[in-house]
């Protein structure tokens, strides 16, 4: 009998005009783990990017980043935050192609435990370059991730940004 | 069901070593590349780099790093291609070799080149490294080819591998 398939993808665009955000929805419970592979630009210069899980906008999410800029190695931590953060203080910039950036969210789909998730970016357009890893925590009551709202505060995504979602299957 | 992660290539270092390796004719009909692999060079030092270049060309690199050495975490930053990855050199533990994991999104897409590279070279001795890599080849054409290259050193030694895999989003 063959395997299944491990790694799916569920959905995937490419932004055909400039979007405050872009959204996965309906997400299946059927895999273990999720992973987006962003590939995103800016209308401007400036701007982190965040996520928010199941349209939860209220302060459920807290953060830890390491991260570098060519020239000193950082790392800060926020509390009580209204978004999960993608990459905190680097533009994406407005050229596209300039930015990789690969989420992981772990066991998604239990209502038992908080959900955690580590953003992995590489940003090096814009005013503010540099690449690190955040990890992020969302403390909202268990549920399962259905949603995943992609952001940029403040600016919008450019026409071209790619965003592609695919669930991973530990069995 | 199509396969969303495959095998496109791989290279294992023989006897006697290999000057590069080199991945050609990468088909365009992937989404994704992601590239594993395990180096170590001939350099007498401990550690070295890995140049990864595309398609021939050896202009409009430039990356940011972060990494730490076990007792202290820097940044800098690179317009060039020779200091792509951490890599081990023959000074190091014996045995031992630099891993690496690089992710190209879009690579056949005509839209500037990031990728992200993570890589490694522990060896229970000073000398080694960790370190996160954002790099960017600014230029618009499609991957069709890529070469890893010693940067201190001649040749990679003999179990050096490299794995090409391409990723489909559909």
């Amino acid at each position: 009998m063959p395997a299944g398939s491990t790694y799916t993808p569920i959905a995937t665009t490419t932004l055909g005009s400039a979007a405050a955000d872009y959204t996965f929805t309906s997400i299946p419970s059927t895999y273990t783990d999720l992973r987006i592979i962003a590939s995103p630009a800016s209308s401007d210069n400036l701007y982190s990017m965040g996520m928010q899980f199941n349209s939860d906008t209220t302060s459920n999410y807290s953060m830890t980043e390491l991260r570098g800029n060519g020239t000193s190695a950082l790392s800060s931590r926020l509390s009580n935050q209204t978004v999960a953060w993608v990459s905190y203080n680097m533009s994406p910039g407005t050229t596209l192609g300039d930015n990789a950036i690969t989420i992981d969210i772990f066991n998604y789909a239990n209502t038992t435990t908080f959900k955690t998730a580590i953003s992995r970016f590489n940003v090096m357009g814009g005013s503010y370059q540099g690449t690190g890893a955040i990890v992020s925590l969302w403390r909202k009551t268990p549920e399962a991730i259905s949603s995943v709202k992609l952001t940029m505060t403040g600016a919008n995504f450019k026409a071209g940004s790619t965003f592609t979602l695919y669930g991973i299957a530990s069995a | 069901m199509p396969n969303t992660f495959e095998l496109i290539a791989s290279s294992t270092v023989g006897a006697g070593g290999a000057a590069t390796i080199s991945f050609t004719s990468i088909p365009s009909t992937y989404t994704d590349l992601q590239i594993v692999y395990s180096l170590r060079s001939d350099t007498g030092s401990a550690a070295d780099n890995a140049e990864i270049t595309f398609n021939g060309s050896t202009s409009t690199y430039s990356s940011r790093r972060l990494y730490g050495s076990g007792s202290a975490a820097a940044s800098d930053s690179s317009a060039t291609y020779t200091i792509s990855s951490f890599i081990v050199g023959d000074g190091a533990t014996s045995n031992t070799f630099g891993n690496g994991s690089l992710y190209m999104p879009n690579y056949a897409g005509s839209t500037n080149k990031s990728y992200s590279i993570d890589a490694v070279n522990e060896t229970n001795a000073t000398g080694a490294f960790s370190g996160l890599y954002a790099l960017l080849w600014a230029t618009t054409s499609a991957i069709t080819s890529i070469q890893f290259k010693p940067n201190g050193g001649t040749i990679f030694k003999q179990y050096s591998t490299a794995y090409l895999y391409g990723v489909k989003n559909a």
